[in-house]
């Protein structure tokens, strides 16, 4: 993962800026609010809804526990359908495959469906540096395409936008746009309708993701919202897909478990709107030059760490982000990657490397733990686990650095090694509480302390348990 | 029963008064109450900010502290979570089998205050009077990680005089965090400003909770903004009686 996240601030500096923009707030509040309380309707109607979880989880393990012959079984079904599939090592090597592949059409616009590893790679961007343009046909990849803005929800990328926004985007933007264009939702997508179809009809290639890849059967399958996937799936010549190598699942029959947690967790509906399944080339019907290109781009760094791994189980639901009460105040823009909220926290740095840029170091802090994205993840990731997970391996990657930080941690660590320390300690604090307090507050702490009493104030230690344990 | 308290490093230094409450509480109810002197830390903010290896001591200390105890009650959600869910992972941190043998033993006798109370000694009735408007904000670790459930609610309901008023969105993070409250200041600011804009729209005096952690971060926002309502740890509500005229 690299190119145009990079330079980006570290999260709590990026943080900082977003939560003081309050249209942000109050978009990211409504949105993520409504959806939130959707998917809690329709999960709360399923009484087996945990045993779906624990099914996702093992779906997910045992696909992941024996990846490589997962992926061999695909590679030999897929082509024995007649797709063919290509294999990179990252994003370098995805998108030049990519580039020769639409090169040998001729075409010079290809019509894409929403898609994260095309994201995760910069695929389009990589594509208009070779004069080919991409056009994204999910209404909201469309917003963020058209805005030259960052996508920031896996599920809903426009979510930080509301729709006098994206009124304006679409009028100064979109060279067919009707004239007298107002903010009305049905307007809108009059709008974008009009515009993708003329694209739609004229392309003759198509990039693709994809949610799920059947070993068993060398299927493809997409899930969305809209119909224009199905549009680029079906109308072009030739069809490229970029799946990610974790997205694989043994068997057929999997899916029967996945189209159940997907839905439901993500968009809170009972079934989802439009599903394309493929495998390979059909004769006659549909594209009949069809590619997928296989991406680790990190990935199986990241399946080699045992408590890291279970970030490859993500299905990209997006019900993490939905009920992160960080996200809801920052927005997807301050994790700095397409994968933005508590699984971008730790699969950003997993793909990347911990130690890789200080945004990808600063992401395993971006969290206060309160584990309300486990408690909704439908392959049951222990979000909160891996993120101190690699914690330590951020704290680790710096070791031999001195920091105040380090200076302290390992201070107090010395202070708790024995009781008599750390009565010494509490004595000291109890000084400078007097000496700081005021009221039996303190309102100002000096260097570092700044960044509590900047706006909370602290209580005054006075006499510890421990000594009025000891006079009792 | 013979109760060991573990008071946390935090509520011994910053708190006294919630350690003070836990004894007049478990000994109003006929337990003697011990505080094994040589305790310090349970690691979790080691632990949870990355220094793992140095949370290997203090985790150590703990298990060797309590290893004959036969009850141990602490008043923290957060600090008794650290015990249960991830003393195992320093253990395997620490490539010490005979450490990890020393958690799993002491894990099922730690209890959290509430869980002592409600599931141990078979009391939601402590005896109490406090004839104030209060409200409860379930802190994270508590709810989801221990999975206190209505014990809290429970055992304040029945406290004589007092009104609980319920909190709305009341399951929400308080922004606290640990050293996430420092790290990224501004979001947790931010999410304990919404916190406390819910909390004063419940017209409580008093906001309490089961862990004091996030008690002073929502106290010194409340103290900052001059609101006028107060935190308390639950166990300093349950020690309060009725004084005889």
């Amino acid at each position: 993962m690299t190119g145009a996240w990079m330079g980006m601030p570290a999260f709590p500096d990026a943080a900082r800026e977003a939560v003081r923009d309050s249209q942000l707030r109050a978009n990211l509040r409504n949105a993520t609010g409504t959806i939130r309380a959707k998917r809690a309707r329709v999960v709360a109607e399923r009484p087996d809804w945990e045993q779906l979880r624990v099914a996702g989880e093992r779906i997910k393990d045992q696909a992941l526990r024996n990846l490589a012959d997962h992926l061999v079984e695909f590679e030999r079904n897929a082509t024995a359908a007649g797709a063919h599939v290509h294999w990179a090592r990252d994003a370098a090597e995805a998108n030049k495959i990519v580039l020769e592949l639409v090169r040998a059409t001729g075409s010079s616009e290809v019509v894409k469906v929403k898609s994260m590893a095309t994201q995760e790679i910069e695929l389009n961007e990589s594509l208009a540096e070779h004069g080919i343009t991409a056009v994204e046909t999910d209404l909201a990849e469309l917003i963020v395409q058209l805005g030259h803005d960052k996508p920031s929800h896996i599920l809903v990328p426009a979510i930080h936008r509301n729709r006098a926004e994206i009124r304006e985007i679409f009028t100064r933007e979109m060279p067919d746009v009707p004239a007298g264009l107002t903010d009305a939702p049905i307007e809108l997508a009059g709008a974008a309708r009009a515009h993708l179809r003329r694209k739609f009809l004229s392309a003759r290639v198509g990039i693709s993701g994809a949610n799920f890849a059947v070993a068993e059967t060398g299927t493809l399958v997409v899930l969305e919202s809209e119909g224009n996937g199905r549009m680029c799936l079906t109308l072009p010549e030739t069809l490229i897909s970029v799946v990610g190598i974790e997205k694989v699942v043994p068997t057929f029959a999997d899916l029967e478990v996945m189209m159940q947690l997907l839905p439901r967790s993500s968009t809170g509906e009972r079934m989802n709107p439009y599903t394309s399944m493929w495998t390979g080339v059909a004769p006659g019907d549909g594209p009949q030059d069809v590619h997928i290109v296989l991406l680790d781009n990190g990935r199986t760094d990241a399946l080699a760490d045992e408590i890291g791994r279970q970030a490859l189980r993500c299905i990209r639901c997006s019900a993490c982000l939905n009920v992160c009460p960080v996200y809801e105040r920052t927005g997807g823009h301050a994790y700095g990657s397409v994968y933005p909220g508590p699984i971008g926290a730790i699969l950003t740095p997993q793909l990347r490397g911990v130690a890789a840029d200080a945004v990808s170091a600063s992401l395993p802090f971006a969290s206060s733990l309160c584990g309300a994205c486990y408690e909704v993840c439908p392959v049951r990731i222990n979000i909160p686990q891996a993120l101190v997970h690699l914690r330590g391996q951020v704290v680790d990657a710096k070791r031999g650095k001195p920091s105040a930080e380090r200076l302290a941690m390992v201070g107090m660590g010395w202070v708790f090694g024995s009781p008599r320390r750390l009565r010494w300690a509490q004595k000291l604090a109890a000084l400078g509480g007097r000496v700081l307090g005021r009221r039996g507050r303190i309102g100002r702490l000096p260097g570092p302390g700044a960044a509590w009493t900047d706006t909370r104030d602290l209580p005054v230690p006075g006499q510890s348990f421990r000594d009025w344990w000891a006079d009792r | 029963m013979k109760v060991a308290l573990f008071i946390t490093c935090f509520n011994d230094t910053v708190f006294p008064e919630t350690g003070k409450a836990v004894v007049r509480v478990l000994e109003r109810l006929g337990h003697s109450v011990v505080f094994p002197a040589a305790q310090t830390c349970c690691g979790q903010m080691h632990f949870n900010t990355g220094y793992q290896r140095e949370a290997v001591p203090l985790v150590r200390r703990f298990v060797e502290v309590f290893a004959d105890a036969e009850a141990v009650v602490a008043p923290s959600a957060s600090c008794v979570a650290m015990v249960r869910e991830f003393y195992g992972r320093v253990a395997e941190v620490a490539g010490d089998r005979k450490l990890a043998r020393a958690v799993t033993e002491v894990q099922p006798k730690v209890h959290e205050f509430t869980e002592f109370l409600v599931d141990v000694a078979g009391v939601t009735d402590v005896g109490a009077y406090f004839p104030h408007k209060v409200t409860y904000h379930p802190t994270c670790h508590g709810l989801r990680m221990l999975g206190l459930g209505d014990r809290p609610v429970r055992l304040l309901s029945a406290v004589r005089g007092l009104e609980l008023i319920d909190l709305p969105h009341s399951t929400e993070c308080c922004g606290f965090g640990g050293t996430f409250a420092v790290k990224n200041a501004d979001v947790s600011v931010a999410m304990g400003q919404d916190k406390i804009a819910h909390v004063l729209g419940t017209g409580a005096e008093v906001l309490a909770a089961a862990d004091n952690s996030c008690l002073m971060h929502l106290g010194g926002l409340l103290s900052r903004g001059r609101s006028g309502v107060r935190v308390m740890h639950l166990a300093e509500i349950l020690a309060h009686e009725e004084v005889p005229a």
